[in-house]
Formats: C-alpha cells, sequence, structure tokens
C-alpha cells in the first residue's frame, strides 16, 4: 500500500512550521513519528496535499517537572516517555500507559502529540490524559492557549486543533499517587477492545478514563463521584458504563464492551486503593 | 526530494519521491532484499529495520524521515562466514521455521538486547510483541534471544 502523493516540507522551527501550516490550510498535516497518519494515508483514509513534517524540532521532545505540574513536549515519544526518570516519579500513569502503546517499535516513532491530535478513542494515552485531568496547549497563528483534555476531544478522530494550530505540550497535575492502567485485547500489540486507566490525584480524588467505549476517550465521572461519596469499588465499577454509547465491531459488541469497562474499572480501584 | 542515508555502514544519496516508504526504498532502490514486507499495516514485524540503532517498522517510516540518519537491515548484521551474535543463535537454537519473519525477529532482538541487555523471558516475549511469526514457532525464537544474551558478543 502506497499513500497518495503529497508535497513534503520539513519545518526547522516551530514558527516555521506554523507559517507552513498556515499556508496551506485544510490541506496539509503535520506529521511527527508519523505512526497514526502514515497508517491512515497507506490505506487512503487521509490524503493530504501537503505533509509539513515536524519532527527534527527537538525543542518539542522533553518530559521535565514545571512547579506542581509535569510538562511533557508533544514531541516526546512513547519510548521517552515510559522511561522517563520524572515520568515514573511524578506522572507514573503517563510512563505506564506509554509502556503499553502498540509494541516496542511503535513506541520508538509514535509520539504522544502524535497520538493525541489524532484522537482516537481506542488510543490508551488519551484515556490517561482525560483521568489525570491533563491540560493541553496549543500553538496557532493568534498564539498559545490551553486545553482541558476533556474539552479537546470532540468526537471519533476530532479535536479542538485547528488545520493552522499545533499541539506542543501536555501538562498534568504531578503526583506520585497509586495509578492503574487495564488494557484489554486479544493479541499483544492490538488497540484496546476497551482499556481503564486511573490515578489517585494529587487532591485524593481517583480519576478514571476509559478508552473506546465511545467515540472519544471518556471521564468516567459517576465513578469519580460514587467514590468521593464512600462508594466502595465494586459499587463504583458498577457505574462504568453509565452515559456511554460503546461502539460495535469485530472484536465486541457494546453490552460486551459495558461489562469488560466495569470489570476492568474494578480492577483499577481495587489496584489504586480506592474506596 | 533528495535524501542521504546511511545503510549498513554504506551512504546512499537518492531523489526520492516524498510517499516512498523506508521498506520500498530499502528492497527496490537498493535492492536489500532481506527485510520483507509482510502485513504492511504496522503489526506483523516482517519490516522491522533498525533506525539509529532503534528497530522501527520500516513499513511505516517514509525515506524522507530517514534522511541523515543511520539505518541497519539484516544485511548490515553480519555475514554468513561471521554470523552476528543473534544471527547465530536464531541458527543454534533452530529459532526459524519457513523464516518469512526472521530478518524482522532478529533486527527487533538486536533492539531488544541493546536496551535490556540481560532479559527475562517474559521481557523476551513482551520484547518481541511486535513481531508476528505466521508459523507460531515462537518457542525456539524466545530461547535464540536468550541464548544470544547469554553471548558476550552481543553486547558490542
Amino acid at each position: 500500500m502506497i499513500p497518495a502523493s503529497f508535497d513534503y516540507l520539513r519545518a526547522h522551527s516551530l514558527e516555521e512550521a506554523l507559517e507552513q501550516l498556515g499556508a496551506h490550510g485544510e490541506e496539509a498535516k503535520a506529521l511527527a513519528g508519523g505512526h497514526s497518519l502514515l497508517p491512515l494515508m497507506k490505506l487512503r483514509l487521509a490524503t493530504p496535499r501537503v505533509l509539513v513534517d515536524i519532527g527534527r524540532l527537538a525543542e518539542l521532545s522533553y518530559v521535565r517537572q514545571e512547579g506542581d505540574s509535569v510538562a511533557v513536549g508533544a514531541l516526546t515519544r512513547h519510548c521517552e516517555l515510559a522511561r522517563s526518570a520524572v515520568a515514573r516519579a511524578q506522572a507514573p500513569l503517563l510512563s505506564r500507559v506509554a509502556a503499553q502503546v502498540g509494541d516496542p517499535q511503535v513506541r520508538h516513532r509514535g509520539t504522544i502529540g502524535g497520538s493525541v491530535a489524532h484522537g482516537d478513542p481506542a488510543s490508551d494515552l488519551p484515556a490517561a490524559l482525560v483521568a489525570l485531568g491533563a491540560t493541553l496547549v496549543v500553538v496557532g497563528p493568534s498564539g498559545r492557549r490551553q486545553v482541558p483534555a476533556e474539552g479537546f476531544f470532540r468526537g471519533f478522530l476530532e479535536t479542538d486543533l485547528g488545520p493552522d494550530e499545533l499541539l506542543v505540550e501536555v501538562r498534568v497535575p504531578a503526583g506520585a499517587g497509586q495509578v492503574s492502567f487495564q488494557k484489554f485485547n486479544l493479541r499483544a500489540q492490538d488497540w484496546a477492545i476497551v482499556a481503564v486507566a486511573a490515578a489517585r490525584r494529587p487532591d485524593g480524588r481517583v480519576g478514571v478514563g476509559l478508552a473506546n467505549m465511545g467515540s472519544t476517550p471518556l471521564r468516567a465521572l459517576a465513578v469519580e463521584e460514587a467514590l468521593a461519596s464512600g462508594a466502595a469499588p465494586a459499587g463504583a465499577a458498577a457505574l462504568a458504563a453509565e452515559g456511554t454509547e460503546p461502539p460495535s465491531d469485530l472484536h465486541a459488541d457494546p453490552d460486551y464492551r459495558r461489562h469488560l469497562a466495569q470489570v476492568l474499572t474494578r480492577r483499577a480501584l481495587e489496584e489504586v486503593g480506592a474506596g | 526530494m533528495r535524501v542521504s542515508i546511511r545503510v549498513n555502514g554504506h551512504p546512499y544519496e537518492h531523489e526520492v519521491e516524498p510517499r516512498l516508504l523506508l521498506v520500498h526504498y530499502l528492497r527496490s532502490v537498493l535492492g536489500l532484499t532481506a527485510t520483507n514486507v509482510g502485513c504492511d499495516t504496522t503489526s506483523c514485524g516482517a519490516c522491522t529495520v533498525l533506525l539509529d540503532g532503534e528497530s522501527v517498522k520500516s513499513c511505516t517510516v517514509l525515506a524522507v524521515q530517514a534522511d541523515g540518519r543511520e539505518v541497519t537491515t539484516a544485511e548490515g548484521l553480519g555475514s554468513p562466514e561471521q554470523l552476528h551474535p543473534v544471527q547465530a543463535a536464531f541458527r543454534e537454537h533452530h529459532g526459524l521455521q519457513c523464516g518469512y519473519c526472521t530478518p524482522g525477529m532478529v533486527m527487533a532482538a538486536v533492539s531488544l538486547l541493546a536496551e535490556n541487555p540481560d532479559p527475562t523471558e517474559e521481557e523476551v516475549r513482551l520484547g518481541l510483541e511486535g513481531n508476528l511469526c505466521r508459523c507460531t514457532g515462537y518457542h525456539n525464537i524466545v530461547e535464540a534471544v536468550l541464548a544470544a544474551a547469554r553471548d558476550p558478543g552481543v553486547r558490542r
């Protein structure tokens, strides 16, 4: 499978990347590691006329603590996030989840920014970002703005990102609390049929994010509220599928996904010591 | 676009279409056919090569993304007279059946051992999760990687 033809532009700075994206509008796509975009292009589900390669902007690759946040540059690869000492100590859900994205080859190329900007509800990291109450930093022609992770994901492969904007950073509250990532799939490298990410946040509240339970990554608010009101893990987990409209595909129908969400949420809550 | 890519230690320069995939650059432009195309969908790992020393699936990398970088294929590991320790271990432990996945498995194993020189059996199995053997010959593949890890030559 060969992608449709496109013009290739390589950005040497963030400013240049924004100029190139701005000049080509909806016809351009930003290319980072390419592990979400290139498979779509090979299937001709995406046929951008222009690719702006931002993959060499080294200044967008970092994991660092800034006050009470951990800041992750958008071009940080999954393998780097998985082994980052800062992430392991202060954002352990991110390192735990990054270590389970795809397989080693995918983790050597794929970036957190690419995964998030792609907006696939079955992806692992977006569910973790929702669970953590992450903030996404976006730059565009009118400057820099911050978007809460929950508001960023608009629909299936749809995000709040404009065609002339770039996601440059992911910020999560720093904290060493217990975390859990429960990913259910049939083959090691597959997308999650359902996944649940949970973390005890610095304020003591447990955040829970669901992957592949709807057209966007979802926060399991009913579970979080039940826990906050004193429910035990099993009782809270029973609410995991509340308000969701899970997809149906070759692997699972919606009822099976609802069941998985409850079971995986209970396991996740037990691992983080909730309730 | 003009690219300069170092492959197995040799510098190459070519004018390529931006949509040319690295695996096709290796196979069709350079004639290095050890790297196989299997699923063509980033799943099976048959096309695994090293990019700056790290395993990647070359069906999901553009040749232009490898511009200025170093690629290693199975041809660059050893020679029939002097096999790389991972290749030697695959032969010794019969870590193959039909052989189609083997170049990718070997490259994934080299990358795995570079990151984790002394893996447990479970770490080897997890480390090879991106490579599928259509013969299901995983047992001897894992044995071969564990044996290679015990070979001091692999850490060179």
